[in-house]
């Protein structure tokens, strides 16, 4: 039974969440999520999709960090980059013949290049630990701060504009031309629905590769890469791959957002947002997809609601919740939650050991790590 | 005999200490090979040259017939070779079972690995603790973990750096019915070992490297009876052998 089989690799040692349980309530939240549009008003069917553009960024990271070992600060400069890609497109392209979509593909492509590129001199070349996240973080900075001084006439390629330091603006939505003329254009609902569809698929690939043999091998490199290679791993091959699956998701979060915004700054590059994806990945928990994904969307409500309040409190406000997550839950809490319940269970019922020591390590590799 | 591993004019020199000095040196197919040489003879450097952590300043390294001394760690590994190295080498917040199923999935199907995971659980002792993390197992139970590890790649040669450091006299003894299981099975075994009680219960034919150099070769009756080899590796200490 094919269903069964896609089931079958979906779950495993990888992952939390199994079972009819866990699957009924995923199920249920992508129908909420589904319907939810009907009856919110426009800005909060925005903001949504606005939260959910995001995600790719921090499940790409939650691959590298949280599965690979590896601290990259570089997923903004591949959002950034693949942001700017689609917005020189797409304005030189304009919105006809479904352009927007070649653009979205390209910039796409552009930002994932970089990021093999950038991966196989980092992993080749013997750069590892703390020093991947330096090598990035300065690659970061060094687009941001180029980004920022484009702000002369002379600075356009094609019809656009990089307009340095206030940013790419007039960025056509993506839309597709059906062959009778008729356009649809991915703004407001649709939009929404694209970034929906998007994440559903971008979650499930994602658990079936973390529980494949390739996911294997990935925790096996992070664990102890010198035995990984021992048991006749080409263990640098499996980190490129997950460098460039994580460049190729923080693109797609970098192309839907201009996009989305019609708009693209280098601000979204610099410092405090390069740090951002960190914080969502670590409160949540990286070293599980679902507990990304939850902690992203949570860290990003709050962080909205608090800007609303005040933009450096909220800077200040975040930073501090980095700090606890590190002292008290540095697995990430959606994980300390499950650890938390999972125990409470074996307390009060049937013990499930391998799934409780399956959360349990998780746990203690935060420890170990934070 | 079929010459499995063999070493040609190899020559390793680290600024200028010659570590390893024109060795040849070879491991017939078949039965259990021990290495031994007092601290600085040349053990690690050979192990590391062997291993290809390191690469030779002269000479090559057959493997099988073949030279292997170009090749990275995983292509000697993927042509056979199989390594334990000396501090227990596992991954440490995986259940013991995954850290098999990861040596294991490379080359075996999903139900043959299942199979082999249980086999090989049983061969390490390790039954009770498969959903345990490896990192919370003891000491000697992680060097087993980590021999079955070496043993799931069903290695042409299987390479022991001191299986026994830091284990118990008894622990020390389990280890050797474990690696004479291993020959009786048909594996060639090679192990770089200090403790002498431990190679006399496992070792048909013993090398002794010294400043290097290929000092002496032969039985562990002829290697003890050797006044040379007595006088370099066990300086006055004559009953530890």
């Amino acid at each position: 039974m094919p269903l069964r089989d896609f089931a079958a690799l979906l779950n495993g040692p990888q992952t939390i969440g199994r079972g009819a349980g866990f699957w009924s309530v995923a199920v249920l939240t992508v129908v909420l999520a589904a319907i939810y549009p009907l009856f919110a008003e426009p800005f909060a069917i925005a903001n949504a999709a606005y939260f959910g553009v995001w995600v790719f960024m921090a499940l790409g990271l939650g691959l590298l960090w949280g599965y690979g070992g590896m601290l990259s600060f570089g997923q903004t400069a591949f959002f950034g980059l693949a942001g700017y890609a689609y917005g020189v497109m797409a304005i030189n392209f304009g919105a006809a013949h479904s352009y927007p979509m070649l653009a979205l593909f390209l910039a796409l492509a552009i930002g994932t290049g970089f990021s093999a590129l950038l991966g196989y001199f980092m992993i080749y070349g013997g750069i590892n630990g703390v020093f991947v996240g330096i090598v990035t973080l300065s690659v970061t900075l060094a687009f941001a701060t180029f980004m920022n001084q484009t702000a002369g006439p002379e600075w356009r390629i094609g019809r656009a504009r990089l307009n340095g330091y206030n940013g790419m603006t007039r960025i056509p939505s993506l839309s597709i031309d059906w062959f009778d003329g008729h356009r649809i254009k991915f703004d407001g609902g649709n939009f929404y629905y694209l970034v929906l569809v998007l994440l559903v698929v971008a979650y499930l690939a994602l658990r079936v590769l973390v529980n494949s043999r390739f996911g294997n091998v990935l925790v096996a490199s992070r664990e102890n890469s010198e035995r990984a290679e021992l048991l006749g791993y080409a263990i640098r091959r499996y980190q490129l791959a997950a460098f460039a699956i994580g460049g190729f998701l923080a693109s797609l979060s970098g192309a839907l957002y201009a996009a989305w915004g019609n708009f693209i700054v280098p601000a979204s590059m610099a410092l405090p947002a390069a740090a951002m994806p960190i914080i969502w990945v670590a409160v949540g928990g990286r070293q599980d997809v679902t507990a990304t994904l939850i902690g992203t969307f949570v860290v990003l409500y709050v962080f909205q609601m608090l800007t609303v309040v005040s933009q450096q409190y909220a800077l200040i406000a975040i930073g501090v919740l980095l700090v606890v997550t590190v002292l008290v839950a540095p697995g990430g809490y959606v994980l300390w939650v499950v650890d938390m319940v999972g125990r409470l269970r074996r307390r009060a019922a049937a013990p499930d050991p391998v799934q409780s020591d399956a959360v349990e390590m998780r746990l203690r590799e935060g420890v170990n790590r934070g | 005999m079929a010459k499995l591993l063999e070493t040609r004019s190899l020559t390793k020199r680290f600024g200028g200490v010659t570590a390893i000095d024109d060795l040849n040196f070879s491991v017939d197919q078949g039965g259990v090979h021990c290495l031994i040489g007092p601290n600085g003879a040349g053990k690690s450097t050979l192990f590391k040259l062997i291993v290809g952590r390191i690469t030779p300043t002269a000479g090559s390294i057959l493997f099988c017939g073949r030279d292997i001394t170009a090749l990275p760690t995983s292509a000697r590994i993927r042509a056979g070779l199989s390594i334990k190295m000396q501090v227990p080498g596992i991954f440490p917040d995986l259940p013991v079972a995954q850290n098999l199923t990861i040596a294991l999935q490379r080359h075996r199907s999903r139900a043959e690995t299942r199979r082999e995971v249980d086999r090989l659980l049983d061969f390490a002792q390790l039954g009770s603790d498969a959903a345990k993390p490896a990192g919370q197992l003891a000491h000697g139970q992680k060097q087993w973990l980590e021999i079955a590890m070496a043993i799931a790649l069903n290695p042409a040669l299987l390479f022991l750096d001191e299986p026994t450091a830091g284990l118990s006299p008894d622990e020390t003894f389990k280890t050797g019915e474990m690696v004479l299981a291993l020959q009786r099975e048909g594996m060639t075994i090679l192990v770089v070992e200090h403790d002498m009680a431990f190679v006399r219960q496992i070792a048909e034919q013993v090398t002794v490297l010294h400043f290097g150099r290929l000092f002496a070769e032969g039985s562990i009756d002829e290697i003890t009876a050797n006044e040379q080899v007595q006088s370099i590796y066990l300086g006055e200490s004559h009953d530890a052998i």
